[in-house]
C-alpha cells in the first residue's frame, strides 16, 4: 500500500481555517529572517476523502481485540468497552486545560480523588499516585520511591535490586536506569521464586525486591509470605509489578501479601485501550511509611473543595508534565464502577477458570512445563514440535492465518520455545474451544505437512518481514529519492 | 451477569468439569488462606451505562469550561479537525497491542513509520522514534542519551525552558546516580537565555544544552548563536520546540540541533486536564542506536513486498533487560497516530498557514492590550503566539474578573518563576477571534 507521501499531489488539501481576521502583516516584522523557514515543511497534500481512506485501509490492516481472540501473555487483552470512551470524551473533561484555577476543575480533581480512593481499596494500600503514563514509568517511580526511602534512613549501601528470573524486562530496565545493580533470583522446578537462591542473594545490600504475582508462568508465589518477612527483615521493600493483577483481583490484595509498592496497568486490568502501544496508565499504590516520598502535587480534600498540594519536603520531585494521563483515569474508573467488588471478582475468576481451561486443552498438544493449576494465564512450550523442525514462532505464524493473534512469544525466557497465552475473561467458551481447535490443527500440520507452518501466514497482506535486513539497513522514513539511509 | 463478562453458569460448570475442579474456589487452593479478602471490597456497582453517564456528567458539571482561552504555558487549545477523532476511533488501531506480530499491524506500522517521517521533516532531524509520554519526560531522555553518548555529566539548562520540563529533568537526573548529572541553569535576560553566562559556564564537561524554542514566555531564543557556543565546546545541543511553531520557524535541525524535543500535543490531542499528550524525539542518524522506545522502519517479505517492523530493537527493555537505552515500552502511540493525521490533513500548507495566523493574532492581542491603561510588555523580544504583560494589579484580581466575563487569562508566571511577580503569560492561538481579543481587552479595560 502506497505511503501517504506517495499519494499526494501539489495544491491538494484537506483542511480549512476561518479568514485570518485580524490585520496581516510580514512575518519578517515580527520574527528575524534568519529564523523563518525559507521553505514550507514537506508534508502531504491530499483532499479530506483521500486521507479518510488512507487511514481506514490502513486500519484494515491492522488486528484489535475486536478483531478476533487476542491471548497476549501479560498484556491482558480484554475488550474495552465502549461507555468508557464515551465518558472520557465528555466535552467538560476533554476541553480542560490544566492550568485552570482549582476552583474550576472542582469535578476532575473528585474524580481522581475518588479513583486513588478505589484502587488503595483494590490493591489494599494506603496512597495511590496517579501519575505515571505506564507500567514502565511506575516502576521507575516506585524505584524513586525505594531509593528516597532508604536515603531518608541514610541508608547509601543498599545498591541491589532482585528480580525473579521469570521478570518483565521493564523491571530489570527500570532498576538500572536508576543505576541500581540489578540479580535476579532462580525459579525452582515449580516455577516459583526458588526460596534458597532468594536467601542466598538476598542481603543487607538489598534495596528492594521486585515481583509480580502470580509470576509470568501464571503460577501463584506461594512463599509470599515468607518472601515478605525476609525482604523486610533485611530492611529491602517489597514491590509489585501489577501487570498480573487480572489474576488475583478481588481474592487477594498485594497489601495484604506484604507489598510495599505497587504499580498497575490500568490499559491491562480496568480496560482502557491499548492504543497500539499506548498511551496507558500506570497509578502506584504505597503503604502509609512511603506517601511522604510520592510525586507532586497530590490532591487533598479539605472543606474547601479539592486542590493540589507542592509542598511536599520529603517527595521525589515530578516524574511528568501535569497529574496523569487523565482521560486514560477516566476510562478505568468507568469500568471499574461498571463492574462493582462482585463484578470486579468475578472478572479474576472468570479469567482464572478461562485460562486453566485452556492450557488443559492445550495440553494435549503441547508440552506444559508447569502443569498444575495456573491463574490468568499460563505458558506452555513448543518444544516437541520444534524437535519436528517447526518452531514456536513458525505456529504462531499459523495462528495468524486462522484469524487469531499469537500469544506472547518466547517470553518467560526460562521456558525453550515459550508461548504464553492470556485469554482473559471477556472471551467466551466457544472462542477458547475454537482457539484450541486450531492449536490442535496446527500441530497436525507440523507432523504431516510441516513446510505450510514453517512457511506461514499466508492469507496476510504480507508475508513473514526480514527482520535482520531491516535492522542491518534501517529504513527508518521516507525519503523521495528512496536513498537507504547507512548507520 | 456482568455484560463483558460472557461465561453462564453452565459454561462455568462445563469448564471447571473439563479441568476436574468442583467449583471456583478450587482455582485460589494455593493462595494462604491468612491473607485473602474475607468480604467485598468497598466499591460502588455494579452500575448500568446510564447511571456511569449520570455520574460523569454530574462530576463535569463540577468543572468549567471557558468560552474564551488565552492560557497555554505547555498546553493548548487548537483546532482539531474532525477526521482525526474519527481514525483514532477505529477499533483497529485504538484496541491493538503494539505491533509485535508485524504481519497483522500493517496499519499502525505504517501510520508510525509515516509519523517518523513528518517528525523529521518538521524538526530537521534525521531520525524520530515512535514517541514518548510527553515533553517533559522526553527532556529528561533526551538528556541522558547526551550524557551516555558524550561520557560527560553537567547539563545545563535555560531557565527558560518549561518549567515542568525542568523539573522532571532534574527528578530523573537525581535519581539516576550512576550517571552522576549535575545540572546548572542558565538565567535569562530579557526573557532570552543570557548568552554571556552561557558562554562561562560551557566548559569541556558540559553534556548538553537544553533550549526551548520558542520558550516558554513565547520568546524566540538565540538558537544561531547559542548553537556555536555549544558546539565549540563538543557539547550537544538539545532543542524543544513547539511543533506548530515549525510551520514559520527554521527548524532545529537547520539550525545545528543534535537532539530535538517537544511536547506534541498541539498536534491533534485535546487539553484533557493534562494527559495523556505526545513527547517526541528526533536525532541524527548516528545517535539511532541510543534513541529510547520503539522505533519502525521499512524491510521487504519473501516475495519482496514493502513491509514495516519494529526495528533496532537490540535498544529495548524487552531483549536487553537491564542494559537497554530506557525502560520505556508502552508509549503514547495513539496520540502519534492523531498528530500523523492532523498533520496529514493539515498538510504542507496547513501547517504554515495555522503557525501564521497564532503569529498574526498573537500580535494584534499584543498590541491591542498594550492600548490597555496600566498594561506594559514583560519582555522586548521577537515571539511566536506567547507573550508576557505585566501590570500592577494582582493577577488574581484580573483573572478573577475574567472568569466572570468567561475568559481564562493568562497564566501567572510567579507560580514558577519568583522574581516575575505580577506577569501573565499569555497565548493566542487559530481559535482565538479578533472578537475575543476585543472582549479581553474590554475586560481588562473595565478593571479598577
Amino acid at each position: 500500500m502506497d505511503l501517504i507521501f506517495e499519494k499526494s499531489r501539489a495544491d491538494r488539501c484537506g483542511y480549512q481555517l476561518p479568514e485570518l481576521d485580524v490585520p496581516s502583516r510580514n512575518p519578517d516584522d515580527f520574527i528575524p529572517a534568519d529564523y523563518l523557514r525559507r521553505d514550507a515543511p514537506d508534508l502531504p497534500e491530499i483532499s479530506e476523502i483521500d486521507a479518510v481512506r488512507h487511514f481506514t485501509s490502513l486500519s484494515k490492516r491492522n488486528f484489535g481485540v475486536e478483531s478476533g481472540t487476542y491471548p497476549l501473555g501479560s498484556c491482558t487483552m480484554k475488550y474495552n468497552p465502549k461507555i468508557n470512551e464515551d465518558v472520557a470524551r465528555i466535552e467538560s473533561f476533554e476541553n480542560l486545560h490544566p492550568l485552570q484555577p482549582e476552583m474550576t476543575v472542582q469535578g476532575a480533581l473528585e474524580l481522581m480523588y475518588i479513583m486513588e480512593l478505589l484502587l488503595c481499596e483494590i490493591t489494599g494500600m494506603d496512597n495511590v499516585c496517579l501519575h505515571p503514563a505506564a507500567g514502565a514509568h511506575g516502576e521507575l517511580l516506585g524505584l524513586m520511591l525505594i531509593k528516597g526511602w532508604h536515603n531518608q534512613k541514610k541508608d547509601y549501601e543498599r545498591n541491589t535490586i532482585l528480580v525473579p528470573d521469570s521478570a518483565h524486562g521493564t523491571n530489570l530496565a527500570s532498576a538500572a536506569m536508576l543505576g541500581y545493580r540489578v540479580v535476579e533470583v532462580k525459579s525452582n522446578d515449580r516455577g516459583l521464586v526458588d526460596m534458597n537462591d532468594f536467601t542466598e542473594k538476598a542481603n543487607e545490600h538489598i534495596a528492594g525486591f521486585m515481583l509480580t504475582n502470580p509470576n509470568t508462568l501464571g503460577m501463584f508465589e506461594e512463599n509470599i509470605i515468607q518472601i515478605s518477612e525476609q525482604t523486610h527483615r533485611l530492611g529491602g521493600l517489597l514491590y509489585y509489578d501489577g501487570a498480573n493483577l487480572n489474576g488475583i483481583m478481588g481474592i487477594v490484595r498485594p497489601g495484604d501479601m506484604g507489598f510495599d509498592i505497587v504499580h498497575l496497568n490500568l490499559h491491562k486490568t480496568f480496560s482502557t485501550p491499548h492504543g497500539s502501544g499506548g498511551p496507558g496508565s500506570g497509578p502506584i499504590g504505597v503503604k502509609a511509611n512511603l506517601a511522604p516520598y510520592l510525586p507532586i502535587p497530590i490532591i487533598i480534600k479539605t472543606d474547601a473543595g479539592y486542590s493540589f498540594d507542592y509542598d511536599r519536603p520529603l517527595s521525589v520531585g515530578q516524574i511528568r508534565s501535569f497529574y496523569g494521563n487523565f482521560s486514560v483515569i477516566i476510562k478505568a474508573y468507568s469500568y471499574i464502577i461498571s463492574m462493582g467488588a462482585k463484578g470486579l471478582r468475578s472478572v479474576c475468576e472468570n479469567a482464572v477458570l478461562n485460562a486453566n481451561y485452556l492450557m488443559n486443552m492445550l495440553k494435549k498438544n503441547f508440552f506444559v512445563p508447569y502443569d498444575r493449576t495456573c491463574k490468568h494465564e499460563f505458558v506452555i512450550s513448543a518444544i516437541k514440535q520444534k524437535m519436528k523442525g517447526v518452531s514456536a514462532l513458525d505456529i504462531a505464524k499459523r495462528m495468524l492465518d486462522f484469524g487469531l493473534h499469537p500469544p506472547t512469544m518466547y517470553f518467560p525466557l526460562i521456558v525453550k520455545e515459550a508461548m504464553m497465552f492470556e485469554p482473559t475473561e471477556t472471551e467466551s467458551k466457544e472462542n477458547l474451544d475454537k482457539l484450541a481447535e486450531v492449536m490442535a490443527d496446527i500441530n497436525k500440520e507440523v507432523c504431516e505437512n510441516p513446510d505450510i507452518v514453517r512457511n506461514a501466514p499466508h492469507t496476510t497482506v504480507v508475508g513473514r518481514l526480514d527482520d535482520v535486513r531491516a535492522a542491518r539497513f534501517p529504513k527508518l522514513r521516507y525519503l523521495k529519492d528512496e536513498r537507504i539511509l547507512p548507520v | 451477569m456482568f455484560r463483558f463478562i460472557p461465561n453462564t453458569d453452565d459454561d462455568k460448570k462445563k469448564m471447571l468439569k473439563a479441568i476436574g475442579k468442583s467449583s471456583i474456589d478450587e482455582l485460589f487452593f494455593d493462595i494462604p488462606e491468612e491473607i485473602k479478602t474475607k468480604s467485598d471490597m468497598k466499591i460502588p456497582g455494579p452500575l448500568s451505562e446510564i447511571d456511569i453517564k449520570r455520574h460523569f456528567h454530574d462530576l463535569g458539571n463540577r468543572n468549567m469550561i471557558f468560552r474564551i482561552c488565552f492560557r497555554g504555558a505547555g498546553a493548548y487549545r487548537r483546532y482539531i479537525p474532525s477526521i482525526v477523532n474519527h481514525v483514532i476511533s477505529r477499533s483497529e488501531f485504538y484496541t491493538s497491542y503494539t505491533p509485535y506480530q508485524a504481519e497483522v499491524s500493517q496499519g499502525i506500522l505504517q501510520v508510525i513509520f509515516e509519523y517518523q517521517t513528518m517528525m523529521c521533516e518538521l524538526t530537521g532531524m534525521e531520525v524520530s522514534n515512535a514517541s514518548l509520554y510527553d515533553g517533559a519526560t522526553a527532556g529528561a531522555e533526551a538528556v541522558f542519551m547526551a550524557v551516555d553518548l558524550t561520557g560527560k555529566n553537567r547539563v545545563l539548562l535555560c531557565r527558560t525552558l518549561n518549567p515542568q520540563t525542568r523539573s522532571v529533568i532534574k527528578t530523573y537526573s537525581n535519581f539516576s546516580t550512576a550517571r552522576n548529572i549535575r545540572i546548572e541553569e542558565i538565567p535569562y535576560r530579557n526573557g532570552r537565555t543570557d548568552l554571556d553566562v552561557l558562554e562561562n559556564k560551557m566548559n569541556e564537561e558540559v553534556a548538553c544544552v537544553l533550549v526551548q524554542y520558542p520558550n516558554f514566555f513565547g520568546i524566540l531564543e538565540e538558537v544561531i548563536e547559542i548553537e556555536k557556543i555549544v558546539h565549540k565546546h563538543g557539547s550537544f545541543l538539545i532543542v524543544s520546540a513547539d511543533p506548530i511553531s515549525l510551520g514559520l520557524l527554521r527548524s532545529p535541525g537547520e539550525l545545528g540541533a543534535d537532539i530535538v524535543i517537544g511536547e506534541g500535543q498541539s498536534l491533534g490531542t485535546p487539553l484533557s486536564f493534562g494527559g495523556p499528550y505526545l513527547g517526541f524525539i528526533t536525532t541524527k542518524e548516528k545517535y539511532v542506536r541510543r534513541l529510547p522506545g520503539r522505533i519502525v522502519g521499512e524491510t521487504v517479505d519473501r516475495d519482496g513486498n514493502r513491509g514495516f517492523i519494529l526495528t533496532l530493537q537490540a535498544r529495548e527493555q524487552h531483549i536487553r533487560r537491564g542494559n537497554s537505552a530506557s525502560n520505556i515500552c508502552s508509549n503514547h502511540q495513539l496520540n502519534a497516530v492523531a498528530a500523523t493525521v492532523y498533520l496529514t490533513v493539515m498538510g504542507k500548507r496547513g501547517i504554515s498557514e495555522v503557525a501564521e495566523q497564532c503569529l498574526q493574532k498573537a500580535h494584534y492581542a499584543f498590541e491591542e492590550i498594550l492600548k490597555v491603561a496600566g498594561m506594559k510588555p514583560g519582555f522586548s523580544a521577537p515571539f511566536f503566539n506567547e507573550f508576557v504583560i505585566k501590570s500592577d494589579i494582582d493577577p488574581d484580581k484580573i483573572n478573577e474578573f475574567l472568569l466572570k466575563n468567561d475568559i481564562l487569562g493568562g497564566y501567572d508566571l510567579s507560580r514558577d518563576f519568583t522574581e516575575l511577580d505580577k506577569h501573565l503569560l499569555y497565548c493566542v492561538t487559530e481559535l482565538n477571534t479578533r472578537r475575543e481579543i476585543e472582549m479581553l481587552t474590554e475586560a481588562l479595560g473595565a478593571l479598577k
